[in-house]
């Protein structure tokens, strides 16, 4: 009988450290460290240096001080006696407001064009591929500053309105487009239960929102009664009412009414004034990122097997209930998460608003606080910091729909 | 039962979709909304190129002012005034580039297209590829001039490499490794310091220096473009290999640098590089704008590499690692042979749609001050002879994009038929 011994353990070597797999991960990673470490303290140390060399320290004080500029596009409240962090939030608001706007129109360009890429139909197929192609192979910058320069140097002036004038206002004399941007109605409340036009619209998205979960709750009832009798209960009038009621009630307590743009002088005033720099980013950010989302959508529905459009029409479903009931439900697995990716270079890209002078929070926070104050890492940081976190945020939110409509496998 | 022996009629021939008669009646076949839309797109087109032929046919290439152009339209309205780009094209392709030096760039550019064309054949020979470099050694200097020793150093330190290889194949893979470095390191120690060691007539004899800012135009946004394509593809393959890797550090490391990088908008990177890059570099340091802002976009470029390659590394099936390892090979040969050749034909499609897109992002350097195609668009309709003209220049921009962009799919299209090896 032979007896197994260990091998003779042999004493730790230093070569063991270049030449033994079990110590050589831990050396790479030691080694990795110290550089890592080295490489970030000299960078710090070159800032400290450069920073007291220039006699700057490093203090967010700045965001209370007061501003002193104006910001023509806003959300809030805000003056030129605001404080620059104001000043800030005034920024990413608009920010928001252009990639929410710029979200839902490339949404529905792109799914338009996605599914009519699709078509038989030879002309309108390739209609759709000439629209995609063009937008995806050009600029988006190039796209902005040209709808921008169209805008400001192809529309007529405000003052053409004027009775006598070559220019005439659109939709039943409710539209104005001018050179100086696009007027539309607006709605004011006259006896609002807050000071700020914000804070009361703010009350009519609450309402809004609740009567979408009482909604939620009654198509949920109405879920229940079909898997247990068989019968839907026509719900649709119970859903409208809902839907309308509530959120019209609040408005007419509140006073709404709507206010229509008018020339007064050599100008518009009344309704809602939409800049140039507003309308320019807002439709090439849509357009540009419609041609992506267009590809996407047509990849998402040729993912899906021939068999389950047959299979569909084989049970008597006409060709548009098979579109929504067979092939996008299963096709949006496929559509979420590139679109997720659309969505946040969407809100990256809004960022070139600079070029048109749209006022987001590059412009703001990171244009013109920066160049008041000399702050440049401070604001940078606030900037970049503001971007990680809508990233994530849009990823976050995005990631649990997704999650929600993947398939359920063992 | 009657049995009769007549043969059914034969069924009429399937109506032809060829030809117009044929499209028609096979339109007609198809319904009434069809008829509609159909009939809408092409109302929609014809309408279109009517638009876009009566723009473009405009006998305005001789102006020398929009002025002049409304002249001799004589109150023609929705016209293109030519004049500009008659008078501006080559500033919008160099710059301010020095007009008599305009064969430098020229060449460089016909090089490179003529090695790219090269390298990017499937069947290209190892010779050919080798010869391919050339150009790309060759273009930095013909782009910036100055005194020619350091190149001819530089240049001639590449071509003995090459020959190296063949030299030093036999030998001990370490001692080889070695002497590499050694030999890069005695030439760009004799590349910095020649110019010390020479008479002074001989000292300056070279190309006419030309400074960065007076580059401009397509020459910035190939230049740009085209060195973070360069750069970036490396880097991005190293960045998913650390973000793969087993080691906890190195994937930490990469993981924030990736995901940091992909977090922020690339026009917050140029302003960093732009303003806040000399904080952080050692006091007194202050290198080509250019240069950083290669550096820059090529970081950018890198992230989103990595996630194509990281996607295309997961897609290639465990047993091919495990077969590697179970052959002995060890991480990098495994990496090198086995999984990255797989990986990266995967990975076609998603890294050309990020060059295409890093090729269109270069123009966002005009908000940094740089005079490319878009900035010196804005240079030129602020010149009051130009002032009101938008889509001729514009439109000369796009086109040129819109030519390389497109061309840059349809090879990534053509390049995944030739590398298709499944059966499908």
């Amino acid at each position: 009988m032979t007896t197994l011994t260990d091998p003779p353990k042999a004493g730790f070597r230093l070569s063991q450290l270049l030449y033994d797999t079990r110590y050589r991960s831990i050396t790479i990673q030691v080694i990795a460290m110290i550089l890592v470490i080295l490489g970030l303290y000299w960078l710090v140390n070159n800032t400290i240096q450069n920073l007291s060399a220039l006699g700057k320290d490093f203090d967010f004080g700045f965001l209370s001080q007061p501003a002193g500029y104006d910001i023509n596009q806003r959300l809030v409240e805000y003056s030129s006696q605001s404080t620059h962090g104001q000043a800030a939030i005034v920024g990413i608001l608009n920010t928001i407001l252009v990639a929410f706007l710029g979200c839902i129109l490339a949404t529905i360009l792109g799914v338009i064009a996605g599914v009519l890429r699709l078509s038989k139909n030879w002309i309108v197929n390739k209609l759709m591929a000439v629209y995609v192609e063009g937008f995806r192979n050009v600029p988006l910058l190039l796209w902005i500053i040209a709808i921008f320069a169209l805008m400001t140097e192809g529309m007529p002036q405000p003052r053409d309105f004027k009775v006598g004038g070559d220019a005439s206002m659109i939709l039943g004399e409710t539209v104005a487009v001018t050179n100086r941007g696009v007027y539309v109605p607006g709605v004011v409340f006259e006896s609002g239960w807050f000071a700020s036009a914000a804070m009361n619209w703010l009350a009519v998205i609450v309402v809004l929102v609740a009567s979408l979960l009482v909604i939620r709750v009654v198509r949920r009832r109405a879920d229940a009664i079909q898997e247990a009798t068989g019968d839907r209960p026509t719900t649709w009038w119970q859903q409208l009412g809902l839907l309308i009621i509530p959120a019209g009630l609040v408005l007419v307590l509140m006073g709404a009414t709507m206010q229509y743009p008018y020339i007064r002088g050599f100008n518009f005033t009344d309704g809602i004034h939409l800049r140039n720099s507003l309308i320019a980013l807002w439709l090439a950010l849509s357009l540009y990122t419609g041609a992506f989302i267009a590809e996407i959508v047509r990849a998402g529905i040729l993912a899906i097997s021939k068999g389950q459009s047959e299979a569909a029409s084989a049970l008597g479903l006409r060709p548009n209930r098979t579109m929504n009931l067979v092939i996008l439900p299963q096709a949006m697995r496929v559509i979420i998460p590139p679109l997720i990716s659309q969505y946040l270079n969407l809100t990256k890209n809004s960022s070139l608003a600079i070029a048109v002078g749209y006022m987001d929070v590059r412009s703001t926070l990171g244009g013109i606080t920066i160049n008041q104050t000399g702050r440049e890492l401070e604001g940078m940081l606030l900037l970049g910091a503001f971007y990680l976190v809508l990233s994530l945020l849009i990823s976050a939110v995005m990631n649990v729909y997704n999650n929600r409509t993947q398939l359920q496998e063992r | 039962m009657s049995q009769s022996n007549d043969l059914i009629p034969p069924r009429p021939a399937p109506q032809s979709a060829n030809g117009i008669l044929g499209r028609i009646q096979a339109l007609a076949a198809q319904g009434p909304s069809h008829l509609i839309l159909s009939v809408i797109s092409y109302a929609a087109m014809a309408a279109m190129i009517w638009l876009i032929l009566r723009w473009a046919i405009s006998p305005t290439w001789t102006a020398g002012s929009l002025a002049e152009c409304r002249e001799i339209l004589q109150g023609q309205h929705g016209k293109a005034c030519w004049g500009v780009i008659n008078e501006r094209w080559s500033q919008l392709l160099i710059g301010f580039y020095p007009k008599a030096e305009f064969w430098r760039p020229a060449l460089a550019f016909v090089l490179l297209g003529l090695a790219i064309f090269a390298m990017l054949r499937v069947n290209a020979r190892a010779m050919e590829r080798k010869l391919a470099v050339i150009p790309f050694v060759l273009t930095p200097y013909l782009l910036w001039g100055g005194p020619i020793w350091s190149w001819v150093v530089l240049f001639g330190a590449a071509c003995l490499l090459l020959v190296m290889n063949k030299l030093l194949r036999s030998t001990n893979a370490k001692a080889d490794f070695a002497i590499r470095i050694a030999f890069i390191g005695a030439a760009v120690w004799l590349a910095m310091n020649i110019s010390d060691a020479l008479p002074p007539s001989l000292k300056d004899l070279g190309l006419e220096p030309v400074k960065s800012r007076e580059f401009g135009g397509f020459l910035l946004s190939f230049l740009i473009g085209l060195s973070a394509i360069l750069f970036s593809l490396p880097m991005g393959v190293a960045l998913a290999l650390g973000r793969t890797s087993k080691l906890p550090l190195l994937r930490v490391v990469s993981t924030g640098f990736i995901e940091f990088i992909r977090g922020v908008p690339l026009i917050t990177l140029l302003f960093i590089a732009s303003t806040l890059l000399n904080i952080f570099l050692p006091p007194g340091t202050n290198f080509d704008i250019i240069v950083r802002v290669i550096i820059m976009v090529t970081l950018f470029a890198s992230a989103y590499i990595a996630e194509i390659v990281r996607g295309a590394l997961a897609a290639v099936p465990k047993g091919q690692t495990e077969g590697a390892a179970s052959l002995g090979l060890n991480y990098w040969q495994t990496q090198r042979l086995i999984i990255l050749p797989q990986a990266l034909k995967i990975s076609i499609p998603g890294i050309v749609s990020t060059f295409i897109a890093v090729f269109k992002d270069t123009t966002l350097v005009s908000i940094i001050g740089l005079l490319d195609p878009l900035g010196l668009a804005n240079n030129i309709r602020a010149d009051s002879a130009w002032t009101g003209i938008v889509w001729e220049i514009y439109g000369f921009a796009a086109l040129i994009f819109f030519i390389f962009c497109f061309a840059m799919s349809q090879y990534s299209m053509w390049l995944e038929r030739q590398l298709q090896t499944g059966h499908r």
